[in-house]
């Protein structure tokens, strides 16, 4: 049933050209930013021979680029969250759904699952992208890998964050606008200092983003994806049940 | 000897703020019937069977579907049902057989069945031929249609139409009708309309509400003792009227 679910959700989303749009937007950024990236790396390349232990090509590279994309999935996954369930209600399909023999739970994590392996295509993308690096240098596969992990589970987070603002509202706009207002005041967090910083899903990033792959992170990201599921799934069930 | 009870409303109610939309409304729908719920415009008709379909949770009250509670039971008594809200809930970007297809999922058609089932749904509405359309292209009838193929595309033994033949011109409505008399004669439909002859021509049983209250609940022959069926509605919600300004 959940994946009847996000079978639709990940077919409706690639029907809309907005999505197509989107994606080939961010291919570009993220292909120019790379290729800067190399042009600069072959510039340095003599001066860092000559030092001790240079950073090597894959943290100069492609960890900056994970940064980015990162960056960029904060602003767009709430673009692509808003439709989840706000626009379900504004087109009134939604009772659809409600109709149905499925349980809140159902669709919350249909959806979820649906806009999570869509962006598990762009971080693939992504990775590929990553990988050219082997053409012409050893690179460091494991720190890669981290930092793959990295952003999907940082993607995941803010699809979570995402869905939530689409299930309490009626208009997609407001569900958006404010999973990107919540979703940077945690970066704020990370920016600033204190026991708050802790908070920050990209605090947890970082970790990953160097190639430190610990189970405090990975927990984290576990209880905030799910922290978020569930407050969809109880907003929805409360109001099945008429407040 | 009567058939079984396929559908009951206990003691509606329904509160929209302090306005009370549907006040204590009780009624039973048996196999092979079907039950026209008949109003005017704001008599509570759409927020009736939404509360049988389990979209709305009524304020106080039950409702029973093929004796599961619908309010402890959500799962086994929905899936029993077919419900074509007032705005028939289509995604615009499908095709046609992909929505009827999804919708017969949500409903846990066996994927062995699946193919047969769309098959008869689309040929009981009329949509052969329009399998590979987006939604969003076919006229207003057509969705209307497409809205009907999606209640009963699982076969349910109560299905729930509001507003089922707003929108289509003469012949189409003819074909509908035709359509909901077959579906009484299988199961049982409960539909909503402000349409009389509409009642008079398919429903065997009617209920009138009126400012969310039950005033009529018989067969049609009932409704039939005045001289026609139409006064007898005027009559009855006049009545009413009346007996409210009195008070």
């Amino acid at each position: 049933m959940i994946l009847t679910l996000a079978r639709k959700e990940l077919r409706s989303l690639f029907a809309t050209p907005s999505t197509w749009w989107m994606l080939a937007l961010l291919q570009i950024i993220l292909a120019w930013f790379w290729l800067a990236r190399v042009d600069d790396y072959l510039q340095v390349q003599a001066q860092l021979a000559q030092m001790e232990s240079a950073p090597g090509a894959t943290i100069a590279i492609a960890a900056p680029l994970v940064n980015v994309l990162a960056v960029m999935l904060m602003m767009l996954i709430p673009l692509f969250a808003m439709r989840l369930i706000a626009e379900e209600r504004r087109n009134q399909t939604w009772l659809l759904l409600a109709a149905a023999p499925i349980s809140p739970a159902h669709i919350v994590l249909g959806k979820f699952i649906g806009l999570l392996a869509m962006l598990s295509l762009i971080i693939a993308a992504s990775g590929l992208m990553m990988l050219t690096l082997l053409l012409g240098t050893p690179a460091d596969l494991g720190l890669i890998a981290s930092n793959l992990l990295g952003v999907w589970l940082l993607a995941a987070s803010y699809a979570a964050l995402g869905l939530y603002f689409s299930a309490i509202t009626r208009q997609p706009v407001v569900a958006a606008f404010s999973a990107l207002a919540v979703s940077f005041g945690l970066w704020m967090l990370e920016l600033g200092s204190g026991a708050l910083r802790a908070l920050s899903p990209n605090l947890h990033f970082q970790n990953l983003n160097v190639g430190l792959v610990s189970s405090v992170d990975l927990c984290y990201f576990a209880l905030f994806i799910a922290l978020f599921l569930l407050l969809a799934i109880r907003h929805l069930r409360r109001e099945q049940e008429g407040r | 000897m009567a058939s079984p009870v396929t559908l009951s409303a206990q003691h509606l109610t329904r509160f929209h703020g302090r306005q009370c939309v549907v006040n204590d409304v009780s009624f039973t729908l048996r196999r092979g019937e079907v039950l026209g719920l008949l109003g005017h415009n704001g008599a509570g008709k759409s927020t009736t069977l939404q509360m049988l379909a389990g979209t709305l949770s009524p304020s106080s009250g039950a409702a029973e579907i093929c004796d599961f509670n619908l309010a402890q039971r959500p799962d086994l008594a929905k899936s029993c049902l077919g419900y074509l809200p007032e705005h028939p809930p289509l995604y615009r970007d499908m095709r046609v057989d992909d929505y009827l297809c999804f919708a017969a999922r949500l409903h846990r058609v066996a994927p062995d069945r699946l193919a047969d089932q769309l098959q008869l749904a689309k040929q009981r509405c009329g949509l052969l031929d329009c399998g590979h359309q987006l939604v969003g292209t076919l006229s207003k009838g057509y969705q209307q249609r497409v809205g009907i193929a999606q209640a009963i595309i699982h076969q349910p033994p109560v299905v729930i139409l509001d507003e089922p033949t707003v929108g289509l011109d003469p012949a189409q409505m003819h074909e509908i009708r035709d359509l909901i008399r077959a579906l009484g004669d299988a199961g049982s439909v409960i539909l909503s309309t402000h349409l009389l002859h509409e009642v008079e021509q398919v429903c065997d049983r009617a209920v009138i509400l009126r400012q969310g209250k039950l005033i009529f609940d018989g067969s049609i022959d009932d409704l039939r003792q005045h001289r026609d069926i139409e006064s007898s509605f005027l009559q009855l919600t006049a009545d009413r009227a009346q007996e409210g300004a009195a008070k």
